[in-house]
């Protein structure tokens, strides 16, 4: 938890939130704090226990443990728990899950059947302007497309004024040529209304350019959570590494604060003197350089067109391979003796036991006086 | 009849998901339970006090000649079924004739026939007043011997006929669909067609056979009003005969335990043949078995034997019934409708409807919970409501009948006076409760195909902008499911005015249905008195028939179709 955050209210709380399918563990102690009108993007391979995490969260499952707090509101802990139709959760679903028995305008009223008539109308018609789909508000969910479709749902999930909106994967059934703008469009309402929202996404890009920040998950743990500048730069732990973008890993060692391995000294590490430890390397391809040398033991591999770049895998004098984007005009025949350095001013990760470290381990470190380099990790448990 | 719908749900089993949507909620989880509880009343209260009376000692005589005509029905019907619904099924799919396309559903309309009419009707024909006999003796001298029809082997007849369908139906997909791809393959590693049925569409189909035999069993375990005709005597006839003789309670449990192994053997059987082949393959696409061209005299030997047996089961006697139907309106000076029909109809339709209701209700509150979660416990009473249908008609009377003597007796013991002699008064209500048992399996199995086209985010939408379980169900679940409700209500009710064992054993004095009506001026031998009534059941039951076929025809077609 990152203890320094005094009190602001939050719009929702998981703190040691766990969930157990028989012999299979979905969900293990997760904690999650989410500020009011931030976004979320949660991501982690199919299976990892993010829809998990969503449905306790809707209260369409019961957490084994922990407490789940939504706008200041217990939904639920060891003794209490709120049914999902009284927890003020909006849910966006991939198949849209329009009532395809009613109307645009009372699939959005659905959820406001407490207010009076008039009152109805208006938050109907505010909403619908709101994602501009007024003009539809007539017709049957049948009769609109895809991205319409969408648009309504997201519509009928904040017409209630929820504390909190849940999308699960809300974009993957559009084709990809739609999705990009109902992307935007849907995003774009989100912000405008200043809505708490956590969209879950099996989508890298979709979770980098989209959430305030990001968590990954992987095995029903939250692996990181924090803004994608720095998951994706200051990836936690290896997972959160290869799987959030592409990367190698390189053996190494660090030693009076230099970082060194297989293609030589690749940085210096501020605040590690006086200390040899080995560690491993994060090396994403774009920080990879790559200059032709008929004397080096590193050769290119194959290649790959990416459009945009050329993607050169190149096999170390270890056997170990490492990636490397190159511009699009750029092309080493595989075969080609290459050189192979890290681009300068990168700052890699390193990771000890899979975990990214940002100071000498307890232990094996001499002395770490200085204090700690400027980017700290805060790692979310 | 009600396994109508039990088939095509063997259909479209298997592409069942996981669709729980929440953690459940106590009340309508508790409602699941009840109507479980219901079902498996009859059955727990005949095991029980079937058991509990085991010496006392006064076990039927003749049970064992009971136990070997039940034996020899059983496998009798079984093999005429199979031998007809298996080879129709196999000649409408491997050959091309003439009239084979409309053949190929027609085959299916005897299951519109209820037994207890074809079996009068058969008999009209063939017994010694009939116009066969009649003609044979005419022809061969007064004295010359002539095969009596009353026996085990009319009873085998009448019955492989109008039950045959469902081992037609059964194979028939089988055949067309299930092996599609498979035989494909075969063909191509170069099997002959001879070789690939024998060797691949056999084996496959071996699991849906058996279910339909299972079917065909459970229907003749069933009866004992059409048995009765020609006075074949098996473990259901004894139960009835027992309690409508003698009221001896305890001698009609023992045999309605009986009964019950009959049926747990017959279910046995089937796993037991199924073995461990899990069948409901995919239907794949592939060209399947094409059928091949009969030509010559043979083809129109094939259309003969596919219109011989729809003559037989359906056509002739619906024919013969016309006409009596007919005669009976040009030649009697009474009024054309038996004023008591009147009654007997009202009779007939206010318990359909009743049960109807009552069926579709439950059914839908069942699929509804289901949606809500609640987990293993509601999901194994939810399976629990749909056994009615293997729990054969003499075991569900006679286990109404116990647990209202049950109740009766503790209403008395609370010092209810008089008792209530709910056991006397009320067996309109054991009428309907053991009609409700029987039939909520296909009010369930409709219901729940509606709901499995429900998506689960449809519920968990509706749930988080705060819809209540009870207005999920209006505003949803019932809309959404609305084409499965009216399926329920339209299987259920005509079942139950199909429906005689149960109204026989349980009916109060003086409470006549059209079904019993029909039986008791058929076992008068006013077979013409009873044709007209006999064409308005038939009328009725060849809607569900048309459903299932529509909805056979639907699934062959794999068509997607749109949920509005």
């Amino acid at each position: 938890m990152r203890g320094e955050v005094v009190n602001v209210s939050t719009a929702l709380t998981l703190s040691g939130v766990s969930r157990r399918y028989g012999a299979i563990a979905a969900a293990t102690s997760l904690d999650l704090t989410v500020a009011p009108g931030e976004m979320l993007t949660v991501i982690g391979p199919s299976g990892c226990g993010k829809s998990t995490m969503l449905r306790m969260i809707a209260g369409l499952e019961r957490p084994d443990s922990g407490t789940i707090t939504i706008a200041g509101d217990v939904v639920a802990d060891r003794r209490n728990f709120q049914e999902p139709e009284r927890r003020r959760v909006g849910l966006v679903f991939q198949d849209h899950a329009l009532f395809p028995n009613l109307t645009v305008a009372k699939n959005v009223a659905f959820g406001l059947n407490r207010l009076s008539l008039p009152e109805r109308r208006k938050r109907v018609a505010e909403v619908l302007e709101l994602v501009r789909l007024d003009h539809l508000a007539a017709r049957y969910p049948h009769e609109l497309s895809g991205g319409e479709q969408q648009r309504v749902a997201v519509a009928r999930a904040l017409a209630p004024r929820p504390a909190v909106v849940l999308l699960d994967e809300p974009f993957s059934s559009l084709d990809e040529t739609l999705r990009g703008r109902v992307r935007a469009d849907i995003v774009a309402v989100l912000k405008e209304t200043g809505t708490t929202s956590l969209l879950v996404t099996h989508d890298q890009t979709e979770a980098l350019s989209v959430g305030d920040r990001v968590v990954v998950m992987h095995d029903g743990v939250i692996e990181q959570a924090d803004t994608p500048e720095k998951v994706f730069e200051q990836p936690a732990t290896r997972f959160v590494a290869s799987f959030m973008g592409d990367a190698d890993f390189l053996p190494a060692n660090v030693h009076n604060a230099l970082l060194t391995c297989e293609i030589g000294v690749v940085s210096t590490v501020p605040g590690w003197a006086n200390c040899d430890v080995d560690v491993d390397v994060v090396l994403r391809p774009h920080e990879v350089a790559l200059a032709p040398d008929p004397g080096a033991s590193a050769r290119v591999v194959s290649l790959e067109y990416r459009g945009a770049f050329v993607l050169h895998y190149v096999r170390l004098a270890s056997g170990r391979t490492l990636r490397s984007w190159q511009p699009h005009h750029v092309r080493y025949a595989p075969g080609t003796a290459v050189t192979v350095t890290v681009a300068s001013g990168t700052s890699p990760t390193l990771l000890v036991d899979d975990r990214a470290v940002t100071e000498p381990p307890i232990g094996i470190a001499g002395h770490a006086l200085q204090a700690p380099e400027p980017f700290p990790i805060p790692t979310s448990r | 009849m009600s396994e109508s719908a039990v088939l095509v749900d063997a259909a479209v089993a298997g592409q069942r998901r996981s669709r729980l949507t929440g953690n459940g909620r106590p009340l309508w989880s508790a409602a699941v339970l009840l109507a479980a509880a219901l079902v498996a009343m009859p059955v727990i209260a005949v095991v029980v006090d079937g058991l509990g009376s085991l010496n006392s000692g006064s076990i039927p005589q003749d049970i064992g000649s009971m136990v070997l005509v039940t034996v020899l029905l059983l496998v009798g019907v079984g093999a005429g079924t199979l031998l007809i619904g298996g080879g129709l099924a196999w000649l409408v799919t491997a050959y091309d004739f003439p009239l084979r396309k409309t053949l190929s559903w027609a085959l299916v309309l005897p299951l519109a026939m209820p037994a207890y009419i074809l079996g009068f009707v058969f008999l009209s024909t063939f017994d010694v007043g009939g116009p066969v006999q009649a003609g044979l003796r005419a022809v061969l001298g007064p004295g010359a011997w002539l095969p009596d029809v009353r026996t085990l082997a009319g009873a085998v007849v009448v019955l492989s006929l109008t039950l045959y369908p469902y081992v037609y139906l059964l194979a028939r997909s089988a055949l067309v669909e299930q092996s599609a791809t498979t035989y494909d393959a075969a063909r191509t590693l170069g099997a002959g067609r001879a070789r690939t049925l024998w060797r691949v569409v056999l084996p496959l189909a071996r699991p849906s056979l058996a279910a339909a035999l299972a079917l065909v069993m459970m229907e003749t375990l069933t009866d004992f009003a059409t048995v009765q005709y020609f006075n074949v005597q098996t473990v259901s006839v004894g139960v009835y005969l027992v309690w409508k003789g003698t009221f001896d309670f305890n001698a009609a449990t023992q045999l309605s335990v009986l009964v019950l192994l009959f049926a747990v053997a017959v279910l046995g059987g089937e796993r037991l043949l199924r073995g461990r082949s899990r069948f409901h393959q995919k239907p794949g696409r592939g060209e399947g078995l094409q059928p091949r061209k009969l030509t010559g005299w043979t083809r129109w030997v094939a259309s003969l034997a596919c219109l011989g047996v729809l003559g037989l089961g359906f056509i002739l006697p619906v024919v013969q019934l016309i006409g009596w139907a007919a005669g009976e309106a040009l030649a009697s000076s009474e009024p054309l409708v038996d004023p008591r029909f009147a009654e007997y109809l009202v009779n007939s339709v206010t318990v359909a409807l009743l049960v109807a209701v009552v069926c579709a209700g439950l059914a839908l509150v069942t699929g509804h919970a289901q949606r809500l979660g609640g987990g293993p416990v509601v999901a194994t009473a939810a399976q629990v409501t749909t056994f009615g249908y293997a729990v054969p008609g003499a075991v569900i009377g006679i286990g109404v009948l116990i647990a209202f003597a049950r109740v009766d007796g503790w209403l008395e013991s609370a010092g209810v006076p008089g008792g209530t002699g709910l056991l006397v008064t009320g067996s309109v209500a054991g009428i309907l409760v053991a009609y409700v048992v029987r039939f909520l399996a296909p009010a369930y199995q409709a219901v729940d195909a509606s709901f499995a086209k429900i998506s689960p985010a449809l519920t968990s939408s509706a749930l988080s902008l705060g819809a209540t379980p009870r207005r999920l169900l209006a505003r949803v679940h019932l809309p959404l499911a609305r084409r499965g409700v009216a399926v329920a209500l339209a299987l259920v009710a005509i079942d139950a005015v199909k429906e005689l064992p149960i109204v026989l054993l349980l009916r109060p004095f003086g409470f006549t249905t059209v079904s019993v009506w029909v039986y008791e001026l058929a076992r008068e031998n006013f077979w013409e008195k009873a044709a007209l009534p006999a064409l308005g059941i038939i009328a009725v039951a060849v809607i569900p028939v048309y459903f299932l076929f529509r909805r056979s025809a639907g699934l062959q077609a794999g068509a997607v179709t749109h949920a509005r």
